[in-house]
């Protein structure tokens, strides 16, 4: 056999090994999963938007946005006056609507007096998410599609109109219902982009303090085999849950103080970017109280020692430093999944299977609990506390039971014989 | 009385039994040493009265307590020096027995330092970080770790290993003095003439067997030779 040929046989034998592939393998599962929902989502908000349309007067204008909306849209509520409004928005929230849209009696009238002719938009929102206002955007692009039509008609018609009144013919004013509130004067966007600022900073603390301190642990327990120095810890006169609890609550404090440090200069790099959306949300009722704060407190504290009981789980795996920094993508990840999926969806709009998926991953609780609260959702900010500390728990336990066992010090067991035989066939 | 009562312990990894049904006991006081080839045995058995690893089959007494029930109890009274360990090396000689002691009774934590620094003798080193020492002082340290909390039982394995001449036999006068104050060993070795000057009695292990054991001179005497280096020869070829 050749020098390369040795060195290669002897490399693959050494990364050919159950710490190696099984992240990697979860990892691929987990995009994959994520891979299907989203498409299942995208190609959902794909379809033409679910309208409704009330339209009080059969004139030039409101005929062409009526027509243009039934061609480009899916008209499920017809009505000619402003009265059925309530029936309207209630069929609408039945089948899944976007948004009913009134076009008043004078809307022509008020066009040709060079006003904006308005128009009435009542949106039923569903979702917070990026994904969740698509349907929005849509119809947004539609009004545009409506002016740019009704404009071409004014010029045709008539020369000298005025240019800024061209450009802008119809106004919009809007109304959107979500979760049970009614927001005037604001549409889904806003809305959505309001509560996305508002609730960015917790998944990317989280997401911080679980990466730096879940990567103190596991390269904690590699050292420890590595210096060769756990061996001496274990015959001391010191508990299991002792030596677990010591090193998760040190890394918690290191966790913590170097996120701190972290979040200061992001702090001052999100200020760099900030813009004011002219919309103070306190005005509608959607401000954190204190009590608020004190679940999001204890939410983020149960998940980082659930956090870092699973880190110290996989630490045990770890064979030396090498192989602890392979240990920490999947916990990067973990973090990573939960703050993309908050920020493209809101849990309740979730297809089922994500909706599990995401209440599975312990770091995803606190990162649903400021938008949560803000609605009064209590029982998903409790329900995921309740969640954590059983999964903090039940990892905490395992541990110790690992701590127990011959596998800290004799690495792999029986389970993994599989992978040795097959090693064996092949060199 | 005896210290240690092991009964027919048996230790299997998976399918491969690495410990095939030994038994011995080590009275109070006595060093006891473990002699066999690489791969005998004689790590596995260290660790599994260290509580390191557990039993699959038989049973192990120390100092009256069974190590299956009461393992917590045991750590109390044991100290183990594995063979290739190491010391947190971000910390300095004296931080790291201060760190040993305090797992132990508050009182005597001054006076356990100071006994650790006695043994290991690394002079003014005591105070640098681990990670500049020489393999020679990485095991004095570890030897004034293992001996200063004064054990009842000491389990060394190879407690010389990397030591020069003078060192080791500095050490072995250690171990001596410590069992004479009341302290029972149990240790493994590669030397036999180490075995041979320390131990009150030994076991000759192969493959995961005790193939004879006895005083090192009864031994000499039944196999008529000199050392016991030529009655592990006899004995392991027969």
């Amino acid at each position: 056999m050749s020098g390369l040929g040795n060195i290669i046989k002897k490399e693959i034998r050494e990364l050919l090994t159950p710490a190696t592939f099984l992240p990697i393998i979860i990892i691929a599962l987990i995009f994959g999963t994520m891979g299907n929902s989203i498409q299942g989502i995208q190609e959902q908000a794909q379809t033409p938007p679910v309208i409704g349309v009330i339209n009080e007067e059969n004139t030039t204008f409101s005929t062409m946005a009526s027509t243009i909306l039934h061609d480009h849209a899916k008209v499920i509520y017809n009505s000619t006056s402003n009265a059925d409004i309530q029936i309207g928005l209630e069929t609408l929230k039945e089948k899944n609507g976007v948004a009913l849209i009134v076009i008043p009696a004078n809307f022509t009238e008020q066009i040709l007096r060079e006003e904006p002719g308005n128009i009435k938009v009542y949106w039923i929102m569903k979702g917070a998410g990026l994904m969740d206002t698509i349907s929005s955007s849509v119809f947004e692009s539609l009004i545009a599609y409506i002016n740019t039509n009704i404009s071409k008609e004014l010029i045709g018609g008539n020369s000298s109109v005025n240019a800024s009144f061209i450009l802008s013919p119809t106004k919009r004013v809007e109304t959107t219902y979500f979760k049970n509130r009614e927001f005037s004067g604001l549409s889904p966007n806003t809305i959505s982009g309001m509560l996305s600022s508002q609730s960015l900073l917790i998944p990317i603390v989280m997401m911080m303090i679980i990466i730096m301190a879940g990567s103190i642990v596991i390269t904690s327990m590699a050292l420890e085999k590595e210096n060769k120095t756990l061996e001496t810890l274990l015959t001391l006169p010191v508990k299991r849950t002792s030596i677990v609890t010591g090193k998760i609550v040190a890394a918690a404090v290191i966790g913590l103080l170097l996120a701190v440090i972290y979040m200061i200069g992001m702090g001052y790099y999100f200020a760099g970017f900030q813009i004011s959306a002219g919309v103070n949300l306190a005005t509608y009722g959607l401000v954190l109280t204190s009590e608020d704060f004190i679940w999001i407190g204890i939410s983020l504290f149960i998940t980082l020692i659930a956090g870092l009981s699973l880190c110290m789980l996989l630490g045990t795996f770890a064979k030396n430093y090498k192989s602890a920094q392979t240990l920490t993508f999947p916990i990067t990840m973990l973090a990573l999944i939960p703050m993309f999926l908050t920020m493209f969806a809101d849990f309740d709009t979730l297809p089922l299977p994500l909706q599990i998926f995401t209440f599975a991953i312990p770091f995803s609780h606190p990162m649903m609990a400021p938008r949560a609260l803000l609605f009064h959702d209590y029982p998903l900010v409790i329900g995921g506390i309740v969640y954590v500390v059983i999964f903090a728990a039940v990892t905490i336990s395992i541990v110790v039971w690992v701590f127990k066992t011959d596998r800290l010090l004799t690495g792999s067991t029986s389970k993994f014989k599989w992978i040795k035989g097959l090693k064996r066939r092949r060199f | 009385m005896a210290a240690v009562t092991v009964t027919n312990l048996v230790k299997k990894y998976g399918s491969f039994e690495a410990v095939k049904g030994i038994s011995f006991s080590i009275d109070e006081g006595e060093i006891f040493g473990l002699i066999g080839p690489n791969g005998a045995g004689k790590t596995t058995i260290l660790r599994i009265i260290s509580t390191l690893l557990s039993i699959t089959s038989g049973s192990i007494t120390i100092l009256g307590n069974d190590l299956g029930k009461q393992s917590g109890d045991i750590r109390k009274l044991i100290s183990y020096l594995p063979e290739d360990a190491g010391a947190y090396k971000n910390l300095t000689g004296r931080a790291y027995l201060q760190f040993i002691a305090n797992f132990f009774d508050p009182k005597q934590i001054p006076q356990m330092v100071e006994k650790g620094i006695e043994i290991a003798d690394l002079g003014n080193r005591i105070d640098d970080r681990v990670d500049t020492y020489s393999k020679g002082m990485m095991r004095r340290l570890l030897v004034g770790r293992a001996m200063m909390t004064n054990p009842k039982l000491a389990i060394l394995d190879e407690p010389t290993s990397g030591l020069d001449v003078i060192n080791a036999t500095e050490i072995r006068k250690l171990i001596k003095e410590t069992a004479q104050k009341g302290t029972t060993v149990l240790l493994s070795s590669h030397n036999m003439l180490e075995v041979e000057y320390l131990c009150d009695r030994i076991a000759l292990i192969s493959e995961g067997k005790i193939v004879e054991e006895g005083k090192p001179k009864t031994l000499m005497e039944k196999y008529k030779v000199h050392n016991v280096e030529e009655v592990f020869t006899r004995v392991v070829r027969s």
